[in-house]
């Protein structure tokens, strides 16, 4: 089994708020977060798939097929966007790094057919990412 | 959903490797450079991976707040800008990463309540580092 990552940057801003909480409850849990203009971060992230490698190819997965499905299915709606008001998941979810990794995930999963999905990680930061290897 | 968070944290530190059951050769040979009795430091970066359950009320495993809290007052206040070689958990055991990165670990895992402590990783520089899970094997 090998295993492959690929890594794609985008920007997008986002605030946190649960409509659920009062606004001083928000203000406690989420502080900065919270300013509804938002904030941005500089996103990293790394898709990595596993698979048996082809023996014609040489690939666990072709590259450039990988790419075109990240841009299509995440880069295409989050990147340059304001993730609570622009992606669809983030209308209801709040866009944590938690959520963003399991919304990508959910985007990517359905969408890989030769690799299959192993994780996906998210830097909000360097020195912050989140890590979500699916359900089980 | 079950989600893994990994927060880096910088800190400085001065340690001598030296081991009291080892002769001043043994020492010499075993640690070489790292025996120098003036000791030397390095810029150690920190990652604390904890995991739990993504909170839908919050969308967060843990706050993150609390996380960055107990390690400002409890790791990077008792090791930044200190020599290891005077704090009581390097009395008997020589301050090597490896040990650092138990001490931490245990740290973490006597106090910090919010979330499940994954492991630490621990880098004394950028061409080395070390990771402890306790007694579990590292999965991921």
């Amino acid at each position: 089994m090998i295993y492959l990552t690929r890594k794609a940057e985008f920007a997008a801003s986002h605030y946190y708020h649960n409509p659920d909480l009062t606004p001083a409850e928000n203000q406690r849990i989420f502080g900065k977060c919270n300013n509804p203009n938002g904030h941005g971060h500089n996103y990293t992230l790394e898709v990595t798939v596993k698979g048996e490698v082809d023996p014609r190819s040489g690939f666990v997965v072709d590259l450039k097929q990988l790419k075109e499905i990240l841009n299509r299915e995440v880069m295409d709606s989050m990147d340059h966007r304001f993730l609570n008001k622009e992606v669809p998941e983030f209308l209801t979810r709040i866009p944590t790094t938690e959520n963003l990794a399991i919304a990508i995930w959910q985007r990517l999963a359905p969408k890989l057919k030769a690799a299959q999905l192993y994780r996906v990680r998210v830097y909000e930061t360097p020195d912050l990412f989140v890590d979500f290897y699916g359900e089980a | 959903m079950k989600a893994y968070l990994t927060r880096r944290y910088m800190f400085s530190a001065s340690h001598r490797l030296h081991s009291d059951a080892m002769s001043t050769e043994e020492n010499a040979s075993t640690y070489g450079k790292c025996n120098n009795p003036y000791g030397h430091g390095h810029n150690y970066a920190l990652e604390v991976t904890v995991s739990g359950l993504v909170e839908e009320s919050t969308g967060m495993i843990c706050n993150l707040v609390d996380l960055d809290g107990f390690v400002e007052q409890r790791i990077l206040e008792q090791f930044d800008l200190q020599n290891l070689n005077t704090l009581p958990e390097f009395v008997r055991a020589v301050p090597t990463t490896e040990n650092l990165c138990v001490v931490i670990y245990d740290i973490l895992q006597r106090g910090f309540t919010p979330a499940h402590l994954e492991k630490v990783r621990l880098e004394e520089t950028m061409m080395n580092s070390f990771e402890y899970a306790g007694g579990a094997e590292l999965l991921r």
